[in-house]
């Protein structure tokens, strides 16, 4: 099972901390430092594994992958397999990608609720439930739309392109 | 140029809103960026929480405006502060008609709320509405947010609804609703065990999606209960085999590889089924050999599946062409570049080194560049595939490897794990008594603080008993060995506490024992120790002991003990110390200053912290003393059972008030570093009646090998007495399992020269042609670390006669394996905190004596060994808790008594016991069902 998907910014500042077993605020912060104080001690060029039992208890492993000024974590236990987790994370950032259209750290900050929707599109409960981008935008573009058309107050169409146009 | 963009996106979606968001949150957002400080950020945080605070109080916000400030809560908890004054307002918001709003409120509150949170009862109305919408994509939000704040209570509540989804006409809902099923499996089985069938359903969807999405349910069930879903081994390896020969629609590849999720779920379910089941094992042999030949190793998620099958393999009863592939793989993970792969590499030896033990060899080389690797993961991992392969041969260059790491490193939790696996080995391989002190020191000295206060006592018990042997000069040169080294290292700075409260131990017990060191020289060091550590008063309470020790033996031996001023002083200081404990000590001790030596040496006698002290349980010299008391007209007394009886009939309140003692009996087991977890245990303590007879008929059969044990031990206890008295035995473990392995690897190093001669060469031969120049340092330490196993392997192959190593110690087990008869590691667990009893065992006694017999001996017993040395790590340890009561030890001075403990850990042996119950229950897959997946795909 999946426990924690969590993104952060290589100053440590948390861009999105999903657990999936209920935790109290304080100790959310606490092993978002955690992981962040260890992070980024390792060197580059190693793997991209870390079995971090002191802070999320036995058997709890975690991968990461440093992609330009962000992490992405995700902490899950004995039951997952390492490498496919990794790909999991890179399932997760063509996604995102491709929703974004290149996505870089602002679009994170800024669209938070997206970037939930996409998440839950892709792990349900702390178990993996999609694995194909194709699938996983569909999925969110049709929620988009229906937003976007339920939102009769919504000034701005909630697809991507909606503001590309002003870049 | 990336500025440029930045900036361009911060202008569009200033000036739009974004995503909805206004241009505040855009500017919190900025600010909180560009925070230079923690503080600075809090500051923002703050003012940040009252302007909400302020607007949520506002009337008539309008929706839009609503929805931003919840995100900004939201976002504010992120950063860690708290904001549960906004909460009811997001739970308001999912009561939404609009799905924007809707959706917003349910992130928000599944982000805030646990599921035992009050404001939870608010919604679980408008999720049940929400779970009969006709628009799937409310029922998904619905579904996502019953995953998290839904529990035990409210569950039956949306249950029914979720059933109903199981059926609904979107795949993406039916995957759902199962994956809610599962989340309520996980929170409370019981509620959902009528819906397990379901499961199984599910399974023959005809979404290829949810089929996969049946399997996390199913890994979980089978998890729990393997024996109840043998039937769907079949099933699986058929699914299996499908998805690889792409029989699946083209949109489920994830770089070329067909639904590689799906094919690695299956193999851990495979893995749980086939373990230790021949027939089962036997149908996935093809898949798996299919799987190796197809892989694609080249990409990452081909190789996640190459290591599934290495695990899968490690857990069924693999066929030798599956391990030759298995350990194929496992030397391309080794020799690759990437570190992650290497991680895999090191695990999947790991894991396949307790089937054949070989492997490990022809990868020496690599694993010592792991070893040696900057990548800390990497390194640990290594360290942990080392632990599994220690045998007494290699013992020495692991420990040392390992308490250099230890040393080296910063993290407390990773340093207890590590110093703790130092110790472990160390009891259980040690070479040499001398070595064994000097490791001791090592993980003292660096690590002291995180070991267990037991291996504290058992290395004061080991210098204190000496090692079994006879031979009284050896023992006196150890401990002289200790005595220098402890003098040596006390004059570093900064000691852990425990290591201080050991050497102050040793110090007195033996720091003059051989004349070399004078008394005033030993007290005045201790004296050095007590003020340098003034603030802890367990090492003042050891140093005063000691020096108490330091004098009477001088008394004793006549000489004329003058007490040197800094210790005069120390002793007044402790007499009026805030601390009873130490004051009693430094009273004890001026007393014995005024004694003669004849009293002092009946008080502290030398070198006696091993003898007994008899008790006498009945008290029967105050006979007399109570025969007169009633005939001058005294109360007999009542024992303590029928005084209870007697109360229950006439007062309840006094009878509570006598439980109270009985309480804190209860109490004291509590406090033992490491409770049993024996439920009898306690029952025995709770209930107030004398030792029940299952415990002495249970010893019986058990203790034929340690009655013997102890009766050739010097230390005889009267027992039985003491247990009757205090209704819970002691056990001394039958040592004869855990002494094999020692022995066993004795054996095979009686020929060290042989195994390294031959090891070092057969690697060098074949690593040659790749890789010209090796360090010849390393060789060495391949050498030594591998050199064991080969020699062990030969000593194998002469020993077993015949036996084809790998298969040999894989499917012979569970016939030839010694465990059916011991009996369940816990009982033999067992505690007595009071200071009554017991002897000692000491595993280095057994340990020297089996070395001797080691020579003799070869035939039988060796393939015993061989079985626990080569097909596991021994993992047996033989821990010895030994009480220091620190009452007996203000007013005696010198621990006396000890509590022996030998637990064993067979946990390497897991699998064959499991392989053996799975025979004995005749648990064969006999109903299978060939069409179950047949509508996948039609």
């Amino acid at each position: 099972m999946i426990k924690a998907v969590m993104m952060m910014n290589t100053q440590g500042k948390p861009r999105l901390a999903k657990f999936y077993d209920f935790l109290p605020v304080e100790k959310q912060q606490e092993l978002i430092r955690g992981v962040f104080s260890v992070l980024s001690s390792r060197p580059e060029n190693v793997s991209n594994f870390l079995e971090i039992d002191s802070l999320f208890g036995p058997d709890s492993r975690l991968v990461y992958k440093h992609y330009a000024t962000l992490y992405f974590v995700l902490v899950f236990d004995g039951s997952e397999n390492e490498l496919a987790m990794l790909d999991l994370i890179q399932v997760l950032v063509e996604t995102l990608d491709k929703c974004f259209s290149n996505v870089c750290e602002l679009d994170i900050v800024f669209n938070y609720s997206k970037l939930h929707t996409v998440l839950d599109e892709i792990v349900f409960g702390g178990q993996v439930l999609e694995t194909r981008t194709d699938e996983v935008m569909k999925a969110v573009e049709e929620i988009s739309k229906l937003e976007a058309a339920s939102n009769s107050i919504s000034l701005v169409p909630k697809s991507v392109s909606g503001w590309r146009g002003g870049r | 140029m990336e500025q440029l963009k930045t900036i361009g996106r911060e202008l569009a979606m200033g000036s739009q809103g974004g995503f909805g968001q206004s241009k505040e949150f855009l500017d919190l957002v900025k600010s909180i960026g560009e925070a230079r400080s923690k503080a600075e950020e809090d500051r923002i945080v703050l003012s940040e929480i009252d302007i909400l605070k302020r607007k949520l109080l506002e009337p008539d916000i309008p929706k839009r405006k609503m929805k931003e400030y919840i995100i900004r809560l939201v976002y504010i908890e992120m950063l860690g502060h708290d904001a549960s004054f906004g909460y009811i307002h997001a739970v308001k918001m999912t009561h939404d008609d609009n799905l924007l709003l809707k959706r917003t409120g349910y992130l928000a509150v599944t982000l805030f709320l646990n599921e035992d949170h009050d404001l939870i009862i608010l919604i679980v109305n408008t999720i049940q509405k929400d779970l009969r919408s006709d628009n799937y994509l409310v029922v998904c939000a619905a579904l996502n947010a019953i995953c998290r704040l839904i529990n035990e209570e409210t569950i039956p509540a949306v249950l029914p609804q979720v059933v109903d989804l199981l059926n609904h006409q979107k795949e993406a809902v039916r995957k759902k609703a199962i994956m809610a099923l599962h989340r309520f499996h996980r929170k409370s089985p019981s509620s959902v065990s009528h819906l397990i069938s379901n499961f199984r359903k599910r399974l023959c969807d005809n979404d290829p999606g949810v089929m996969g999405a049946t399997l996390c349910p199913l890994f979980d069930l089978i998890t729990e209960d393997v024996s109840s879903y043998k039937d769907l081994v079949s099933s699986f390896v058929s699914i299996l085999k499908q998805v690889t020969e792409r029989r699946l629609p083209k949109s489920y590849d994830y770089h070329q590889m067909p639904a590689p999720f799906i094919q690695i779920k299956l193999l851990k379910i495979m893995a749980l089924l086939g373990c230790g089941d021949k027939s089962a094992s036997e149908i996935m042999y093809m898949v798996l050999g299919d799987l190796f030949r197809k892989c694609d190793s080249s990409t990452n998620i081909g190789n996640a599946i190459l290591y599934e099958c290495i695990r899968c393999i490690s857990c069924i009863i693999p066929s030798p062409k599956l391990l030759e592939a298995a350990a194929d793989a496992i030397s391309k993970f080794l020799k690759s570049d990437s570190h992650n792969l290497k991680y895999m590499g090191i695990d999947g030896l790991g894991r396949l080194i307790k089937i054949s033990p070989d492997i490990a060899e022809q990868h020496q080389l690599a694993v010592i560049d792991c070893l040696e690797d900057p990548d800390d993961t990497l390194k640990r991992k290594t360290f942990e595939l080392l632990y599994k392969m220690t045998k007494s041969s290699n013992v020495e260059v692991i420990v040392d490897r390992m308490t250099d790491y230890m040393i080296s490193i910063n993290d407390n939790h990773y340093k207890t794990e590590i110093a703790s696996r130092c110790v472990e080995l160390a009891e259980q391989f040690a070479p040499s008594n001398q070595w064994f002190i000097q490791i001791m020191n090592k993980v003292f000295e660096h690590a002291g603080d995180l070991v267990n206060i037991k291996v504290a006592h058992n290395l004061m018990r080991l210098i204190a008993e000496g090692f079994g042997e006879d031979d009284d000069d050896a023992d006196s040169k150890l401990r002289l060995s200790a005595v220098e080294s402890y003098l040596q290292i006390m004059s570093e700075p900064k000691l852990p506490s425990l290591f201080l409260q050991v050497i102050s131990w040793v110090l007195g017990e033996y720091g003059t024992a051989d004349g070399k060191y004078s008394a005033s020289y030993i007290s005045g060091k201790l004296c050095d120790v007590a003020d340098a550590y003034s603030s802890d008063e367990t090492v003042k309470g050891y140093a005063v002991s000691a020096l108490m020790k330091i004098y009477a033996f001088e008394i004793a031996f006549g000489r004329k003990v003058d007490v040197l001023p800094e210790c005069q002083s120390l002793i007044e200081e402790l007499l009026a110390s805030h601390s009873t404990d130490l004051q009693q000590r430094a009273y004890e001790l001026q007393a014995l200053l005024a004694l003669d030596a004849r009293a002092v040496e009946s008080i502290l006698p030398l070198d006696a912290s091993c003898e007994d002290i008899e008790v006498d349980k009945d008290l029967s010299f105050l006979n007399g003393y109570i025969q007169q008391a009633i005939e001058s007209g005294a109360q007999p007394y009542i024992s303590e059972r029928e005084r209870s009886c007697m109360l229950e009939t006439t007062d309840y309140h006094s009878r509570d008030h006598h439980e109270v003692p009985s309480h804190a009996l209860r109490f004291e087991a509590y406090e033992r570093p490491k409770p049993s977890s024996l439920p009898t245990q306690a029952s025995t303590e709770l209930v107030p009646v004398p030792e029940p007879s299952y415990y002495s008929e249970a010893h019986q059969p058990i203790s034929t090998s340690s009655v013997s044990e102890r009766e050739s031990s010097e230390i005889k206890l009267r027992l039985d007495g003491v247990k009757q008295k205090w209704g819970r035995p002691s056990y001394q473990s039958s040592t004869s399992a855990s002494s094999t392995p020692p022995q066993a690897a004795n054996g095979t190093s009686s020929h060290p020269d042989v195994g390294v001669g031959s090891s070092s060469l057969k690697p060098r031969s074949s690593y040659e042609s790749k890789k010209p120049e090796i360090d010849p340092e390393k060789q060495r330490l391949a050498a030594s670390l591998f050199g064991g196993s080969s020699s062990s392997r030969s000593d194998r192959k002469s020993s077993s006669g015949g036996h084809k190593p790998a298969k040999g110690t894989a499917s012979k087990p569970p016939k030839e394996n010694p465990i059916p008869v011991q009996p369940p590691p816990d009982l033999l667990d067992f505690g007595e905190p009071t200071a009554t009893s017991v002897t000692a065992t000491d595993p280095f006694k057994e340990l020297e004596g089996l070395m001797d017999s080691s020579s003799q001996d070869g035939g039988s017993t060796d393939v015993m060994g061989v079985l626990y040395s080569d097909a596991a790590p021994v993992t047996t340890t033989t821990s010895v808790d030994s009480l220091l009561s620190e009452l007996s030890d203000s007013s005696k001075g010198n621990p006396d008594t000890y509590q022996s403990q030998t637990s064993k850990g067979p946990n390497s042996k897991e699998a064959l016991e499991k392989d053996a119950l799975v025979r004995q229950m005749g648990v064969n897959p006999t109903s299978q069902n060939p069409t179950l997946f047949k509508d996948l795909l039609g």
